[in-house]
């Protein structure tokens, strides 16, 4: 299997490919469309701030790819928030894929959000084997509220979705990659998704 | 809902765990990698890796233990010690960490929190903060807590927050070693003034103390190293006893 990791420059993608290398598969980390597109998977990384990401997606002329992909696509934290309409982080255009805001946390509680924190409502394959309550390795301070897309939801001070999923594309708000043995078998089961 | 995090400090000098740590069935007592991992298993929710060697060339051997603590271990984790540069944290953060800490190098030139928060985000940067009483004023040490400064440790959180610190590691240099409880008068203000997550530090002894930081202290997350290292408090127990006191925890 061939799986590309975008590199746009905005995310801890060692992480990631060591994950994957302990599921035995060697990820090709590129920014080069012809390859991502030839994937049989791709991941979406990033970590940072939207404005900025969004601008170095635009750099690497990958605006346009990544909505046009045609295998499976997980987005991971604000990976996933830039698969979304609009983030109030820096009044950032996204990808469009989910047509969804993304909001700034604002119930009083601390932000960050940084740790551990439950997924409920799973439905997806994505999430075969897991079970509900599940914990899960978030750090954002934007959250995408709950909506039509949503197959995993969390609470923090508000209820809102943290996982996606339309057509090919997936999208996790937490760091499977960084969440145990229960965040390894959510990429294997990516990997395994028609 | 969000859990308090236990975090787990490991000491490193020239790429090996200090502090003699006596664990059953670990081949290499001083593999920072084999503790790590270690840990990870037992449930600990973030590893803290401090680097307390002195030479320049330590750079390089602390990426290299990046790379492998990554390669192995599959929860978060943040590393520090002599930090001082944008080019330091990003070699850090390309080899795998999750999260760096500054500590004596934001007090000399704090401008150095908003160009790390800038270029990297503030979910990776930890500002570490070592304070002592002194004459009822809670005051900001450097270099391990040796050096005292002139500034005034609710002041200076309250600017490294500003300054874009996503979280902020408060050691009590009173409360270091002795295992008498975290410094909870103090955590608690601090969490209550920040709206960024605070990381108690300093003073573990037992189970009580752990429960006394999170809710007199109001602490996000508490971290700790000897009763980790030699197994005076295993993880698995703390954690069904935070649970038992009706603290949220991941078991």
């Amino acid at each position: 299997m061939k799986l590309s990791i975008i590199d746009y420059g905005a995310g801890n993608i060692q992480s990631l490919i060591f994950a994957f290398r302990r599921l035995g598969i060697e990820p090709v980390v590129t920014d080069n469309p012809e390859i991502i597109t030839q994937s049989d998977r791709v991941i979406f990384p990033g970590v940072g701030e939207a404005g900025s990401a969004m601008h170095k997606i635009r750099e690497h002329n990958l605006e346009n790819v990544i909505p046009s992909l045609k295998q499976p696509v997980l987005g991971i934290c604000l990976g996933m928030q830039l698969m979304c309409a609009h983030s109030k982080e820096g009044d950032t255009s996204g990808l469009g894929i989910f047509d969804t805001d993304v909001l700034k946390f604002d119930t009083g509680l601390k932000v960050p959000q940084i740790g551990w924190n439950t997924i409920e409502g799973l439905q997806s394959p994505l999430f075969k084997g897991i079970k509900e309550g599940s914990y899960m390795y978030l750090v954002h301070s934007y959250y995408v509220p709950e909506n039509t897309f949503a197959i995993a939801k969390t609470t923090y001070g508000v209820s809102y979705a943290s996982a996606l999923h339309k057509n090919n594309f997936y999208g996790t708000q937490f760091h499977p990659e960084k969440s145990g043995d229960a965040g390894a078998l959510i990429l294997e089961n990516f990997l395994k998704i028609d | 809902m969000l859990t308090k995090r236990i975090i787990p400090c490991l000491d490193i000098k020239d790429g090996r765990t200090v502090k003699g740590v006596n664990f059953k069935g670990l081949m290499d007592a001083g593999d920072p990698v084999a503790l790590a991992e270690r840990y990870a298993r037992e449930g600990a929710d973030e590893l803290v890796f401090l680097d307390i060697s002195a030479t320049e060339e330590k750079r390089k051997t602390l990426a290299e233990l990046v790379y492998h603590v990554a390669e192995k271990v599959n929860i978060p984790f943040t590393v520090g010690g002599g930090i001082s540069s944008a080019e330091d944290v990003g070699i850090l953060l390309r080899a795998g960490a999750d999260k760096i800490s500054v500590n004596s190098a934001a007090v000399k030139r704090p401008e150095l929190i908003n160009e790390l928060a800038q270029k990297f985000g503030s979910q990776c940067v930890v500002v570490a903060i070592d304070a002592k009483m002194i004459d009822g004023q809670w005051i900001v040490h450097l270099v391990g807590g040796k050096v005292p400064t002139e500034i005034e440790l609710f002041d200076w959180a309250l600017e490294v927050q500003d300054r874009g610190a996503g979280e902020i590691l408060f050691t009590s240099m009173d409360h270091d070693g002795t295992k008498n409880g975290f410094a909870n008068e103090a955590l608690s203000r601090l969490s209550t003034m920040l709206h960024i997550p605070v990381i108690a530090s300093g003073g573990a002894g037992s189970k009580e103390h752990f429960k006394d930081t999170f809710t007199v202290g109001k602490a996000d997350a508490a971290l700790a190293a000897s009763v980790f290292h030699y197994r005076e408090i295993p993880i698995p127990e703390l954690k069904s006893y935070l649970q038992k006191e009706n603290i949220s925890v991941r078991l």
